[in-house]
């Protein structure tokens, strides 16, 4: 019962990012920072950023490649966890 | 009362299938002036010194909290990374400190979320070093002050346990996003004034971060049930889930 409640949860959650995608598919989707910049401009149209970034990466392959081990990283952590404590609570309900 | 939650989620995320395009993220480098990046830098350091004497007394107290710690910023870790798409038209991502602050407090997020902006700052320009203080006042103290003070308060006035999770962690994802629009707002509005600047920004966050805060408020239920179901001693020792609430369900 408890099972399948969450894995409702869980559909609902893929339902509402898959959405967007499938009513709303043309749309550009692109990453915010640029169009803040943008909405800042129109509101104040000589303003200028006083500090740049010390270092960007210097591809969209390369931004992707941090950004991917950052989840994978972050990941890899949760899950070793949850299969810990489940491992553990499966080994004391034997005990 | 579940399923009528489940019908208003579908309701919600269908009508803003249609919206305008939009942004949501964390204020970029170099566009709060320096007196205002001053004031967020001194705005969020006591609430990371407290995160962290928090931190260490808590782990003191019980060591094995440390990998649930650790499992939290993994959690907002990974949620930060995902940029997910949204219906509006363009991209945002979760901040994933509704756990943490629901299992921990609020303070502690603040060093864990100071941990992830700076992470983005340095390896992905992502936020930024300057606005760092800013970001890490919305997303690691704003945002699960909110949260911890929902998910209390509900918890005391006997609201069901995932009803709880729920709306905290859902409405602190939105009071980040809300806290960044303040704070842009505060530094670039018109003639309008700070309040006319701030329903622009609020405006275009809200609307772009709801079905997110949706979805982000509905994994932290998954998660902190999957929590409950094989972690119960180390969730009792927190005693932030209400004396009650082990229970049911």
């Amino acid at each position: 019962m408890m099972n399948k409640k969450m894995g409702f949860l869980v559909l609902i959650i893929v339902i509402i990012v898959i959405m967007p995608l499938v009513f709303n598919p043309d749309a550009p989707y692109d990453g915010a920072d640029g169009r803040a910049v943008d909405a800042i401009k129109e509101i104040a149209p000589h303003s200028k950023p006083w500090f740049s970034p010390i270092w960007e990466p210097p591809s969209a392959e390369i931004e992707s490649l941090i950004f991917s081990l950052q989840a994978a990283l972050g990941s890899g952590f949760i899950c070793y966890y949850l299969g810990y404590q489940a491992g553990k609570k499966k080994g004391k309900d034997l005990a | 009362m579940a399923k009528k939650i489940y019908l208003t989620v579908l309701v919600l995320g269908l009508t803003f299938s249609f919206s305008q395009p939009a942004y949501a993220m964390h204020i970029m480098e170099g566009f709060l002036p320096i007196k205002w990046a001053a004031f967020w830098f001194l705005a969020a350091i006591p609430f990371v010194f407290h995160g962290l004497r928090c931190i260490e007394k808590k782990v003191q107290e019980q060591p094995s909290l440390k990998m649930l710690l650790a499992f939290a910023g993994a959690f907002a870790f990974v949620l930060s990374a995902l940029k997910l798409p949204s219906v509006t038209g363009s991209s945002s991502h979760p901040t994933g400190v509704g756990l943490g602050a629901i299992l921990f407090g609020p303070t502690p997020m603040a060093v864990i979320s100071t941990i992830v902006l700076l992470f983005q700052a340095l390896l992905l320009a992502h936020g930024g070093i300057s606005t760092l203080g800013a970001n890490v006042f919305s997303m690691g103290i704003m945002g699960p002050l909110i949260v911890y003070g929902l998910h209390r308060g509900m918890v005391k006035a006997g609201c069901a346990r995932n009803v709880a999770v729920f709306l905290a962690a859902a409405v602190g994802n939105l009071v980040t996003y809300l806290v960044t629009s303040l704070q842009l707002s505060l530094v670039y509005h018109e003639a309008g004034g700070i309040t006319a600047a701030f329903a622009k920004f609020a405006a275009i966050f809200a609307v772009t971060q709801i079905p997110l805060a949706i979805a982000e408020g509905l994994l932290t239920v998954v998660v902190i049930n999957f929590l409950m179901k094989y972690n119960l001693t180390e969730l009792q020792a927190l005693s932030v889930l209400g004396k009650g609430g082990v229970n049911d369900e």
